[in-house]
């Protein structure tokens, strides 16, 4: 591996966790699609910032473009608050409106800027060790990872000095209004976080990745744990696990990295719907035909238990007998019973089936359940 | 005037610009009204990213840039998306938004990764792949032109033949199913055609924008009426109108994409309908409150100087105005209310700023009290208790 290439997976690591941090609360808040909003009308603040700066590394451009993700949210409720408009629609239409004009800005003044649509949608991570942060004559490495470095250290600043603040505003924004920790002013402020995160993101991996950052490793997380602290963990390193994972797919394929990156975020995410601990769809599947084996063989027990010691025990405590009376296909019951047998529930004598103290135990506690 | 419609017939490029513009206007227009409806405005977003990797799959698979194949290929995706996104949402807790922003994002890298893939295996031969990010009406050929139309009127058509099962699916599925139509199968039948009005545009627009063209006009059209029909039509009209007023707009004015210009004429169209609609809009319902503040403050102060003269035992006592001034907040426009209700004759101004009420005035005012419970019943007037 070589320096640039190790630099390349630094700076993406690093994006990845600055944007999972906020991306954690705007799923549980559900207001994911802010990020696409967000993410796509800074582009007009770029713009301007860029005309003003002459430089895509300034802070002021930076700053500007922030306020720009600002104005958005602001807009949509704005539109929103009308009740003319659903919230989706005002969405949908207040932020295609902001980038149109981004676009239009760029094309119109392309010939005097080096400012391109494609660079600013799409990212370019693989140029970020070019591009060097200089001071007193010393190297100190990629701009892009210093940029990204300073928004991941005030992400976690922010979550860090309000975690309790933000949890309780997430999940019990009630209560946290009538406790006076008021829950719009820390709206407002994790929404200043994503556009901070968005702008500063966006040179190096597009803003439209930027949304599959903030969202996918969070959502990832989401199926794995049911505590907070735990996903902002895991978020952190699914996000960067997908970022290595990215920088080496786009490596094989010779493609954009921050697609790439991306698409990892999509298969991580994929691996958790399946095969999540608890939750994976594997993991309920087999519960679920646990359960369906564990069951029938108490309804043997039972069966077995209800027929002991009377006159038809001969006719009802036989394999083929299980058929009509519990409705059980043959195959079905013949393996039911069989796995009985292995665990010692009952056992077979000449083709009749007798419970055994075990399995009269587990009968007993089944009836006594219900 | 006269010139741009001689160019919008002759010229070649702009006819062709000009009636591709129309053709996804209206039909994204129409089949979006159906999409804000249901609250599914966003889901066109996510489908129109979610094309990106369709097209350059398509194109990586046959090699071939004709419309109709990209277009299959940008239908499919989307489709497999939408598929995607209502799959994570029932069969894991993560929630629509998350789902729907993760599966754009996502499809959208996975068409990246194609698209730089093939720029930098296949050569020179993906020139115009590109377009499909933000658009390029310029490019349209008149041959698009007819695929679009060609698949935006089949889409349309089959919103017209299942008019009335989408009208149930839009407005009480369960109603619907409890009639006994296939809710699930109309379902996805209607996101299927919102598929195609997606995939249409994408070419002329860009799958970055595409997703107002969906929203914007029936948000607009919304504003109007309250009628489905009315609004499918209205926002079709929009869609046309934004499309291809923006499309003349970009090619008259150098340096203007049409894609963005298309999409801020309609941010234009939503702003002005949100403004002026009759009965929603917001100018409407302001005027509408001025006017029933200034009837409600009519009313009060004629009411008011009505318990004055019962007090005085005579209706047709003058009272000076700053009595009146005095018993309500609003005291700069009682002289207002005053003068109004004198024009209507209710009131007459005994001496200076004093008033009285007239006869007309005395009978609205009581009918006034006794509407609000102010007053009982004159004893004369009303009824006898019954006898036991």
């Amino acid at each position: 591996m070589t320096l640039p290439q190790l630099e390349i997976q630094l700076v993406a690591v690093v994006v990845a966790v600055a944007c999972a941090l906020p991306g954690v609360f705007l799923i549980l808040r559900r207001m994911a699609m802010m990020s696409d909003a967000i993410s796509h009308a800074i582009l007009p603040g770029i713009v301007v910032g860029f005309f003003i700066t002459e430089s895509l590394g300034s802070p002021l451009l930076i700053v500007a473009a922030a306020l720009t993700g600002l104005l958005t949210v602001a807009l949509v409720e704005l539109v929103e608050r009308t009740k003319l408009v659903k919230e989706d629609a005002a969405i949908g239409i207040v932020f295609p409106v902001l980038f149109s004009l981004g676009v239009i800005l760029i094309a119109r003044y392309a010939g005097d800027v080096h400012l391109d649509t494609d660079v600013v949608l799409l990212g370019e991570l693989a140029f970020a060790p070019f591009d060097r942060f200089t001071a007193f004559g010393l190297d100190l490495g990629p701009r892009a990872l210093w940029v990204m470095g300073a928004a991941l250290g005030l992400n976690a600043l922010f979550l860090a000095l309000f975690y309790k603040e933000l949890k309780l505003a997430t999940f019990d924004a009630g209560l946290a209004a009538t406790l006076g920790f008021m829950p719009g002013a820390l709206h407002y402020a994790l929404m200043s976080l994503v556009s901070l995160t968005a702008v500063s993101a966006f040179d190096a991996v597009g803003s439209i990745l930027v949304v599959a950052l903030m969202v996918g490793p969070p959502a990832t997380a989401y199926l794995l744990t049911d505590r907070l602290a735990v996903m902002v963990g895991l978020s952190a390193g699914t996000g960067a696990l997908g970022a290595i994972g990215g920088y080496w797919l786009a490596h094989a394929l010779d493609a954009s990295i921050a697609g790439a990156m991306a698409t990892m975020t999509g298969v991580l995410f994929g691996a958790a719907v399946l095969f999540a601990p608890e939750r994976g769809v594997v993991a309920r599947w087999r519960r679920r035909r646990r359960q369906t084996w564990r069951f029938a063989e108490q309804m043997l027990a039972i069966h077995l238990l209800q027929h002991e010691n009377t006159p038809e025990a001969e006719r009802e405590c036989r394999v083929g007998h299980l058929q009509e009376h519990l409705g059980w296909a043959a195959s079905f019951a013949e393996r039911v019973v069989h796995r009985a047998a292995r665990h010692g529930t009952i056992e077979r004598q000449n083709g009749r089936l007798r419970l055994t103290d075990p399995g009269r135990t587990v009968a007993e506690d089944a009836l006594e359940r219900t | 005037m006269i010139d741009l419609l001689h160019e919008l017939l002759f010229n070649y490029t702009l006819r062709t610009v000009a009636l591709g513009a129309a053709t996804l206007g209206i039909v994204g227009g129409g089949l979006g009204t159906y999409a804000v409806l249901r609250g599914q405005s966003l889901l066109g977003d996510a489908i129109s990213h979610a094309a990106l990797p369709g097209i350059a799959l398509a194109f990586l698979l046959t090699g071939s840039k004709e419309p109709i194949v990209l277009m299959l290929g940008a239908a499919g995706a989307g489709v497999v998306a939408t598929l995607v996104i209502l799959g994570v949402t029932e069969a894991t807790r993560v929630k629509y938004d998350s789902a729907l922003a993760l599966m754009l994002a996502v499809f959208f890298g996975l068409g990246l990764v194609l698209l730089t893939y093939i720029q930098r295996h296949a050569g020179a031969s993906q020139a115009g792949l590109d377009a499909f990010l933000f658009g390029q009406a310029a490019a349209l050929v008149e041959r698009d032109v007819i695929t679009m139309a060609a698949l935006g009127g089949a889409a349309l058509l089959a919103m017209a033949l299942g008019w009335k099962e989408f009208k149930l699916l839009a407005f009480d599925r369960d109603f619907g199913a409890s009639l006994g139509f296939p809710m699930r199968s109309l379902d996805v039948v209607l996101t299927t055609l919102l598929v195609v009005a997606i995939v249409i545009g994408l070419q002329t627009v860009g799958v970055v924008l595409m997703s107002a063209v969906i929203i914007a006009p029936a948000a607009a059209a919304r504003q109007w009426t309250d009628r489905l029909g009315v609004m499918v039509g209205l926002a079709a009209a929009f869609g046309a109108v934004s499309g291809v007023s923006g499309a003349v707009a970009s090619a008259s004015i150098s340096n203007l994409p049409t894609g963005p210009t298309i999409v801020l004429v309609m941010g234009g169209v939503v702003t002005l309908s949100l403004l002026g609609a009759p009965n929603r809009g917001l100018l409407w319902q302001a005027w509408r409150d001025r006017r029933n503040a200034r009837r409600l403050r009519r009313e009060t102060v004629l009411l008011d100087l009505y318990a004055l003269a019962v007090k005085h035992d005579r209706l047709d006592h003058a009272h000076e105005e700053s009595v009146l001034d005095a018993m309500n907040a609003w005291t700069d426009r009682t002289h207002r209310a005053l003068r109004q209700l004198a024009a209507d004759g209710l009131v007459a101004e005994a001496a200076d700023r004093h008033w009285r009420l007239t006869d007309a005035g005395a009978t609205r005012a009581h009918q006034l009290a006794e509407e609000r419970h102010l007053v009982p019943p004159p004893a004369s007037e009303a009824e006898p208790p019954p006898a036991d």
